[in-house]
């Protein structure tokens, strides 16, 4: 283990530490000055500042005339996240021609100003934290960055509105985008819905040219009822594979005539039909709608006579004639492709009512999710546009109940953001489908954005009726004859002060958004993060909303968080452009934080070898060690941590590096 | 040893608390013993000839050019004898496990040295002791007193007790690896203090089995060698057997494993480690085949006592050095 000691002598150490004040979110809490004072008495450090904000051109100035003026090799600088501010310092420390990774930071905001209240313990916790950094900046050696070319094709994975979006935009800008979808249509769950709200238009009126639009551009590879399955390799070069599902109809071949399911021998679906929600039966050759894209059917094989038996007369078959579309015997096919930057718009779920037993969904047949209202309000719907019951009568009167599975401390407790205005959209369309009398109960409402509050003021001109307060209860029990065969909405009306019990024929749940049930699958296999709930984590909320943690991978839509249309659309054109920032540097720099195999100490154990989850570590049959690929290293450690001889370094990160920082902050004065 | 010359370096040999296997080890060299014999003077050597403590305590201090010092520190009178010898000597090397790193005793400090009493001398089967005496550090008997020396809480590696020049590991040091230290140490050129003076890679470099090793041997049960038979030519770790050999030093060329016997990790880890358990534990973790975490719970109970599996000869210079005191204890062995 190197002293420290042995890096005296002619090449000194000399630390400049510097304190940023951050305003008063880090002097408010710390004693800045105490703390520069502490700096100055720590062995090695030979300048030590206070100043109001490090981060500005005058902070860092600071830094590169004491660089100078004071022949200093090591910089300690205690101020927010190094992941806002380690390489704007880092470029100060390059600029005096200090090597930037002779670089430490100290995060005293996040750390420390920012969650504690009490002004000595905070400043004594700072203390604590500079000892360490300035024990282990000591050890620190220069390190160079690594450049690589960047793969100018993008992989975008989820067919919804965002993920058309940014592929059309990539598209466009001349960039090969491979479009994933697991569907066997894009369009996602813009494509069911009727209209789009505040301005009422049609949504597959503005959604199917853009559709269209994906599955002819010449710079679009688009699979759909296929997944992406494994993901290898780092910004700029990622590996994928993808896998294609079968549908039993050749793609290339089938030309969308439909002639198919005409022929079924089922004359009639049997089938719930995923895309109405299960409100209108399909057969087992179908096309989810009629302008879904690409306009290829597609056989289901649970329901299919022909895979359950292998005795139908594959009437299909014969319909399709000498195209010779359908193939019983296709088999699952994968493609690996090498993408530059990967776009994740995987979109949401919708919160499952059955989990709110007191809303009746499940119980009463005519107890609908708004979803499902979507579809009956939809001319291409199962009641070609009209709202009737399951009965097949008009209601005279609807209920929709706002906030199922969103602001509640039993379920979810986020605001799902797009259920105040879907909600009033839906009694505007319901009533001028029918007529019906319609009820929203809501808790607040929300309606921030261009143009919402004004829809709102609209309907409460079209006679809708607001109730202020939460449900408690939807049920069939009639305690007076007006109320007989009705579905009771028992609601707490907060304004009026008093218990209301409202009879109607049809209620619909505003249900919230979720993230998606396999959110974590995903989120393991393109390696970023979720936030508690599931949502996709950004990289910073405000600043880099549709970055990760992973270097080119970005998220847009509502895989992140409850979105609506022109936010999903706003974040898929920012996520594009972002990959493009990146595609078009041509090439990008990588950490060196990367681990190597100390050869004359590996024993050639081979543990290393299958613990690294980038593949970047091989056996050497010559030499009977261990080699790690340096381009592949994302530098995780794991393999540091794992060698049972001690024999992988990391740079940056070894054993003495982080030994003397641990030492340091256990040192109490 | 008759004929003390001036310019023979003078040597030293003392145990503490160990089996007196590392003095085997000395007496193992065979005719190599007489070549060492005749470059050094031997002048204390309690198991073999007749010195006394005084003889020592009258020697002038660093007067003894090295002393060879095994087994683990726990006595009082271990504790002075080792201070002793340190200001006697030039160099004084840690011969051994237990000196090294604690070794087979050092497993005491997963107790409280009051219930190390009780089981030793009031709860044995063969011991009926219905008063419950235990042994006292002074006694006295018609005008004569005794003296015994005190047992400590904790039992230390040498290192923990005064400055050590090097190391000789293993439980105990084969002839081979302790005249490869000793030749080093009567060079010309001694190396950087703290050596342990053994090759620095883990033991797989030098077993005979390496190249059946496979990248990923996959653990659904940890087997013991008694519970099956074991294939002579296989790596141990791929027929489901603990073998800590990736974690220990070499040096003792896979004897062990030469014997059809796992590797159990005498030799310590490598400079580069600093708690071989942990290391070894942070490999074979990840081997478990499961990722479910009752699975995973059953395969890590089928090794049946972790401490004295990962850190049988090291647990004192481990960074868990002891259970901690005062917390509950774990339950003795029963019989």
């Amino acid at each position: 283990m190197p002293e420290i000691s042995q890096l005296s002598g002619p090449e000194a150490v000399r630390v400049g530490f510097y304190v940023c004040h951050c305003g008063t979110n880090i002097a408010g809490t710390v004693d800045v000055k105490a703390l520069a004072g502490y700096a100055a008495s720590l062995p090695r450090v030979a300048v030590s500042r206070e100043y109001k904000y490090m981060c500005s051109d005058p902070g860092q100035a600071l830094i590169e005339q004491d660089i100078a003026d004071h022949k200093l090799n090591r910089v300690v600088v205690a101020s927010c996240s190094p992941l806002l501010h380690e390489a704007t310092f880092r470029r100060a420390l390059g600029r005096a021609g200090l090597n930037p990774f002779l670089l430490q930071m100290v995060n005293i905001r996040e750390h420390v100003s920012w969650v504690h209240l009490d002004k000595k313990a905070a400043t004594e916790k700072a203390q604590d934290l500079v000892r360490a950094a300035v024990q282990r900046v000591a050890l620190h050696k220069p390190l160079q960055k690594r450049r690589v070319d960047i793969n100018p094709s993008v992989l975008v994975v989820g067919g919804g509105i965002a993920g058309i979006h940014a592929a059309l935009t990539l598209a466009e800008a001349g960039k090969q985008v491979y479009l994933v979808e697991r569907e066997p249509t894009i369009g996602g769950h813009m494509a069911m819905f009727d209209k789009t709200f505040p301005t009422l238009d049609c949504a597959a009126c503005i959604l199917t040219p853009k559709m269209t639009a994906v599955g002819s551009h010449p710079n679009i590879k688009l699979w759909t009822y296929s997944e992406v399955v494994k993901v290898d390799g780092y910004v700029g070069n990622y590996k994928a594979q993808v896998k294609h599902k079968p549908r039993y109809v050749i793609d290339d071949l089938c030309i969308g005539c439909q002639e198919c399911i005409a022929a079924c021998v089922y004359k009639e679906g049997k089938t719930p039909d995923e895309f109405n929600l299960g409100l209108s039966m399909r057969k087992p050759i179908y096309l989810p709608f009629p302008q879904a894209v690409p306009q290829k059917v597609v056989i289901d094989r649970d329901t299919c006579i022909e895979f359950k038996s292998g005795k139908c007369k594959k009437t299909c078959v014969e319909a399709c004639g000498d195209r010779l579309a359908i193939d019983f015997k296709q088999k699952e096919t994968f493609d690996e492709i090498e993408i530059g930057a990967i776009i994740l718009a995987t979109g949401f779920k919708t919160f499952a009512p059955e989990r709110n037993p007191y809303c009746g969904y499940g119980r009463y047949p005519n107890v609908y999710t708004s979803l499902e209202v979507e579809r009956l309000i939809n001319a291409s719907g199962p009641t070609a546009g009209e709202v009737i019951l399951r009965d097949g009568k008009k209601p005279a009167s609807v209920g929709i109940i706002h906030c199922i599975g969103s602001r509640d401390a039993n379920t979810n407790r986020w605001c799902s953001k797009v259920c105040c205005m879907y909600s009033l959209k839906l009694a505007h369309l319901i009533k001028e489908h029918t007529g019906a009398e319609v009820f929203n109960f809501y808790i607040d409402m929300r309606t921030p954005g261009k143009g919402y509050e004004e829809f709102y003021d609209r309907l409460l001109d079209e006679g809708v009726h607001f109730v202020r307060g939460r449900v408690a209860e939807v049920s069939d029990w009639a305690v007076h004859p007006s109320e007989e065969g009705k579905l009771v909405i028992r609601a707490e009306d907060t304004l009026a002060g008093f218990v209301r019990r409202i009879p109607v024929d049809m209620v619909v749940l505003s249900v919230g958004l979720e993230p998606q049930s396999d959110a974590q699958d995903v989120r393991r296999l393109f390696n970023i993060s979720c936030a508690s709930e599931g949502w996709f984590l950004e990289r910073h909320p405000k600043l880099a909303p549709v970055s990760t943690f992973t270097e080119g991978v970005y998220i847009a839509g509502a895989c992140q968080g409850p979105k609506d249309i022109p936010d999903s659309v706003a974040q898929a054109g920012a996520a594009a452009a972002e990959a493009l920032a990146l595609i078009d540097a041509k090439s990008v720099e990588l950490e060196p934080y990367t681990a190597s195999i100390l050869e004359e100490e590996c024993s050639g154990c081979k543990s290393c070898i299958s613990l690294c989850p980038y593949q970047a570590i091989a056996f050497i049959e010559e030499k009977k060690k261990a080699y790690i690929n340096e381009v592949l290293c994302k530098g995780c450690g794991t393999c540091v941590a794992g060698c049972p001889s001690g024999s992988i370094k990391q740079n940056f990160f070894e054993d003495e590096e982080i030994f003397e920082e641990i030492e340091g902050v256990l040192a109490y004065a | 040893m008759s004929d003390k010359s001036p310019d023979k370096p003078k040597v030293a040999f003392y145990w503490c608390a160990s089996c007196g296997g590392c003095e085997e080890a000395v007496v193992d060299l065979a005719e190599a013993i007489l070549d060492v014999v005749a470059k050094v003077d031997i002048v204390f050597w309690p198991v073999a000839m007749d010195f006394k403590r005084k003889d020592v305590e009258s020697m002038a201090d660093g007067s003894i050019t090295a002393t060879f010092l095994n087994g683990a520190i726990r006595t009082s009178e271990q504790e002075s004898m080792a201070r002793l010898l340190r200001s006697k000597s030039q160099l004084l090397v840690a011969l051994g496990a237990c000196s090294h790193l604690g070794g087979i005793p050092g497993l005491a400090n997963l107790f409280d040295r009051a219930s190390l009493m009780q089981e030793v001398y009031v709860h044995p089967p063969s011991t009926i002791n219905a008063e419950g005496t235990l042994p006292q550090t002074h006694y006295q008997d018609n005008g004569h007193s005794v003296e015994l020396p005190a047992l400590h809480e904790t039992v230390r590696s040498l290192d923990q007790v005064v400055d050590v020049d090097y190391y000789i590991p293993g439980c105990p040091p084969t002839p081979k690896t302790f005249l490869a230290a000793v030749q080093i140490l009567l060079g010309s050129e001694l190396p950087v203090k703290g050596t342990v003076l053994a090759p620095d890679c883990a033991l797989c470099d030098e077993c005979p089995r390496k190249d059946t090793k496979p990248e990923k041997p996959v653990f659904t049960e940890f087997k013991r060698p008694q519970q099956m038979l074991v294939d002579e030519e296989k790596c141990l770790l791929a027929q489901g057997l603990l073998c800590m050999g990736p974690g220990t030093r070499s040096g003792c060329e896979a004897l062990c494993v030469r014997g059809n016997m796992p590797c159990s990790g005498c030799y310590g880890p490598t400079s580069r480690v600093r708690d071989q358990g942990a290391k070894i534990l942070s490999c074979l973790a990840s081997l478990v085949e499961s990722k479910d975490e009752a699975e995973i719970d059953r395969v890590l109970s089928t090794i049946p006592d972790p401490v004295g599996t990962f850190y049988r000869y090291g647990l004192p210079g481990s960074l868990l050095r002891r259970k901690k005191p005062g917390v509950r204890q774990a339950p003795l062995p029963s019989r």
